[in-house]
């Protein structure tokens, strides 16, 4: 018996990643490198966006700062809650952003977390827009806080409904998740495109030339908090989405579903001999998952967008940042909490207060793309990385392939 | 005594926070069959890594043919005439034997491999030393015990005069096993040097000339083989006294807890698997389930157990019909279950080990109420268990991948029993477990029989099944194809396992 092996693991994660194997090292990253790692994807993701903006011929040095101060992350050096600094402003723009991608970030950690890749966050996200657009716009005479709460949990219940699709085709006939949440976000872009376009039942009544939708009603705006509603102040959201974070680790952490969530995710094997139904855990997990994008929909409609149009839905690519975040947060809480204000920042960063000039808008809006795809394909590749990184520690090994596996 | 062939003088080898080697030393004469016994952890592939040229040793040499030699890679070592074969084969399905065995030393046609010169030198080989074995199969084709020659010869081509087998055994059936051990003599007789790792008493004495025991990364003692019992062996190998037979009482039968009737099980690619099955167990007996892996163990036991659907048949525990029902129901009319896999079935590796134990109860009180899960009430009931079932290298929160197989079996062990059922399923229970661990296990077995459960335990290890079992059945391509009580030879279970009992009947 070989003792670095499956049936008789080494007692501690730094013995395992002494003793070589890739496995080994993956466990002792899991144990030891829940945060070391995504820093060190993150810190190489800007990095080399870094050296692609000094091979344009800029410094990278101060786009990076531009990006900073342009998101507003300057304020803790003077904060303040007048709104007229600069720095107030973009932060409240930047914690605008991330409240959505803190939802988003959410829906794909949890389903991760049962095993599945909802690549299907921008579709949910889609419909909880709209039909917290619909609820919001159809029910203009209610009081404030039933209306607010309708609209709310009719999106949260539609996102769930729509992810839910992915789940139940997988239990019910094994379709793959990623096929069904990529098929699942083109239905929701097109129907989007239906209802708000020219003649659909959700375009603006006052103008038909415009393929757009109704105005929420004020009785189903969220209220502003820090600045002004009509200059896209920060809503209540950002306090939604929080509490969205506490209850995901709630979840996980404290329910038997969440027990039965992590089983399945980590050994549907071993979770059904445990007499949990694997099936039921796909769709319920998906169906969750779901519910926070949708409610990050409803949170962005009732918050501060207040309409849709046909043009706005390419546009948007908040629930594919979604699982940048998740990834880079690892699927937990507070990591998905972090990564969403990471890419908050950029996302409003590289678009607004490049003031300096160090820098296009244009150049600085791609950086936050190539951060974004760079991180994911880290993520994917950190057991690269791991091993490119141990290879230092590794004794020498050049031993060919079929003595290495030893 | 001859010069010897290989020589390691004081090898130490440090891991973080382990001592996997200490001042280690071991001497291989020519046409020696040298076993290195040692329970799991022991150190003995470390050792062979640190030959192999897998590891750099902190301390002390090896020398070969009295030369001292530095490896740094095992290209290094099998250059020296060092060949390994390792536990888990490294072939390639795909590709023919012949072209298995001289990859990466291919005689060539130009650019081209030659594959007729590449077939004759490996049936040359192959006749030499009396493994049989047809080049030009696939190796997807040929059976594990076949892929284990194929190692052996691959070693052999490469000019290996010092052959290492790392636990050879542990994938073979009995059958092959013997096949095996001819093989060795053969070798040896035509002048190899043989260093067989294991941790199996029987074998060893079987096989070896000498034979080293480690015990914690520390040479105990080399002894011939003259003069060697498995008594003497184990109290090296674990440093106490061990019970090698377990000790039992007859059993008291009592009612019959568990049924089965006519059952019929297919498998996943809808081949029947179980095929017209009944037995009874009682409560407080050990019926053993005999047979050559893939002959409807598995399927059985998922089926018993509500993994997976009854094609007909009636399954029934303590009188009550449960046909049919789901893995929970069938948990809750109490049925334990150890099963087979433990890494893959019996425990979530990435969870604790208190998360581990509440696998079956964690939507109940204490563990649940409502829904709510109480992880401190999961973590106090698995510090209780672990205290009783003698769980060792970790607390309740220790992750149970991160456990030894001896001590990861004992958490599943520890979850089933103390959920009291009234019927225990035990597949494999003791497989790749060490001298130590097997007999707590047996121990315990025996201990549950005798509270009255009705135990079904289903082994490859005939040992295991003969020292155990109050009953036993043997089963051969679906079918129950023997019964016996009381005294029965190994050699006649052994030809029912093979179906000839059916075949002399037929």
């Amino acid at each position: 018996m070989t003792e670095p092996d499956a049936t008789a693991p080494p007692e501690t994660p730094e013995e395992a990643a002494a003793s070589g194997t890739l496995i080994a090292s993956i466990t002792l990253k899991q144990r030891a490198g829940g945060v070391i790692v995504p820093v060190m994807t993150a810190l190489l993701a800007f990095l080399l966006g870094g050296v692609v903006v000094a091979a344009t011929g800029h410094n990278p040095l101060l786009a990076y700062r531009d990006i900073f101060n342009g998101a507003g992350l300057n304020w803790i050096f003077h904060p303040t809650t007048d709104l007229t600094s600069t720095s107030a402003y973009n932060l409240s723009q930047t914690l605008l952003q991330t409240t959505t991608l803190i939802l988003c970030g959410l829906a794909v950690a949890f389903a991760f977390r049962c095993g599945m890749f909802n690549i299907g966050g921008q579709g949910q996200y889609f419909i909880g827009l709209y039909v917290a657009n619909w609820v919001g716009y159809d029910l203009a005479s209610w009081n404030a806080v039933p209306h607010i709460l309708l609209a709310v949990a009719a999106a949260t219940v539609a996102g769930a409904a729509w992810a839910g699709i992915a789940g139940f085709l997988k239990a019910a006939v094994g379709a793959h998740e990623v096929i069904s949440t990529i098929m699942l976000n083109w239905i929701a872009i097109w129907l989007g495109s239906w209802l708000f376009g020219d003649g659909g039942p959700l375009q603006n009544a006052d103008n038909k030339a415009v393929p757009i939708s109704n105005d929420v009603a004020a009785s189903a705006q969220l209220p502003v908090f820090w600045g002004e509603k009509q200059l896209q102040g920060l809503d209540v959201g950002l306090f939604v989405a929080l509490a969205a974070l506490v209850v995901f680790w709630v979840i996980l952490n404290r329910t038997t579903l969440g027990y039965e969530v992590r089983a399945v995710g980590f050994n549907p094997d071993a979770a059904a001999y445990g007499g949990i139904s694997v099936k039921k855990n796909l769709i319920r997990a998906m169906a969750i998952s779901g519910a926070f994008a949708g409610l990050a929909g409803a949170l962005d409609m009732l918050g501060y967008l207040y309409h849709f149009g046909v043009s706005d839905i390419p546009a948007s690519s908040v629930g594919f940042l979604g699982i940048a975040v998740a990834l880079l947060g690892r699927n937990t809480a507070v990591g998905v909490g972090l990564g969403a204000l990471l890419f908050g920042a950029l996302l409003f960063g590289t678009t607004h207060g490049l003031t300096s000039g160090v820098i296009q808008p244009e150049l600085a809006g791609n950086l936050t793309y190539m951060i974004q795809g760079l991180v994911v394909l880290f993520v994917g590749a950190d057991v690269l990385i791991l091993y490119v990184w141990n290879t230092r520690k590794r004794l020498r090994r050049t031993a060919p392939a079929e003595e290495v596996a030893a | 005594m001859a010069a010897p062939v290989l020589e390691l003088r004081g090898i130490t080898k440090r891991f973080p926070g382990v001592l996997a080697n200490d001042d280690v030393s071991f001497e291989l004469q020519p046409g020696e069959v040298h076993a290195l016994l040692g329970e799991n952890g022991a150190g003995k592939s470390t050792l062979m890594n640190i030959l192999y040229g897998l590891y750099k040793p902190d301390a002390g040499e090896i020398r070969l043919q009295g030369r001292p030699v530095a490896f740094s890679s095992a290209r290094d070592a099998i250059q020296a005439g060092i060949g390994m074969v390792h536990q888990h084969f490294m072939l390639i399905p795909v590709m023919t034997v012949a072209e298995n065995i001289v990859l990466g030393a291919e005689p060539k046609n130009g650019l081209m491999l030659d594959e007729g010169t590449a077939e004759k030198r490996v049936r040359e080989l192959s006749q030499r030393f009396g493994l049989v074995v047809d080049p030009t199969a696939l190796v997807s084709e040929i059976t594990v015990g076949q892929e284990q020659r194929v190692e052996i010869l691959k070693a052999l081509y490469r000019g290996a005069d010092v052959l290492i087998l790392d636990e050879p055994t542990a994938v073979l059936t009995p059958q092959e096993a013997g096949e095996l051990f001819e093989i060795i003599r053969s070798l040896r007789a035509a002048g190899k040097s043989i260093i067989f790792i294991s941790h199996k008493l029987n074998e060893v004495l079987e096989i070896a000339d000498r034979i080293t025991v480690l015990r914690r990364g520390r040479k105990i003692e080399t002894v011939p083989r003259e003069g060697a019992t498995e008594v003497s062996l184990a109290r090296a190998m674990v440093g106490r006294e061990v019970l090698l037979r377990v000790e039992k009482e007859p059993a008291k039968p009592g009612d019959v807890l568990l049924s089965v009737e006519d059952l019929h099980v297919r498998d996943d690619r809808d081949i029947e698997k179980v095929s017209g099955m009944s037995f009874e167990v009682r409560a407080g007996e050990i019926v053993g389930v005999a047979g050559v892996d893939g002959n409807g163990q598995t399927e059985l036991i998922e089926a018993i157990t509500g993994l997976r659907p009854i094609a007909s048949g009636a399954v029934r525990v303590a009188g009550q019909d449960v046909t049919g029902s789901s893995a929970r129901r069938m948990l809750d009319v109490g049925v334990g279950h150890i099963p087979e896999d433990r890494q893959r079935r019996g425990l979530v590796l990435e969870f604790s080990i208190a998360e581990n134990i509440a696998l079956h109860d964690y939507a109940e009180p204490p563990d649940a109420k409502w829904g709510w899960l109480f992880p401190s009430r999961l973590v106090e009931r698995a510090r209780g268990l672990i205290e009783e079932f003698d769980v060792r290298g970790g607390g309740p929160l220790t992750r149970a991948g991160g456990l030894s197989g001896g001590n990861q079996q004992k958490v599943v062990a520890a979850r089933e029993i103390a959920r009291d059922p009234k019927v225990l399923i035990a597949a494999q229970p003791t497989r790749g477990l060490d001298v130590g661990a097997i007999e707590y296990l047996h121990r315990r077995i025996v201990a549950e029989r005798d509270k009255g459960r009705a135990i079904l335990l289903v082994s490859l290890e005939l040992d295991e099944i003969l020292s155990l079992s109050d009953r036993i059945l043997v089963v051969y391509e679906g079918r129950i194809v023997g019964e016996h009580e009381g005294e029965v030879s190994e050699h006649q279970i052994g030809l029912e396992m093979l179906g000839g009992k059916e075949r002399s009947a037929a």
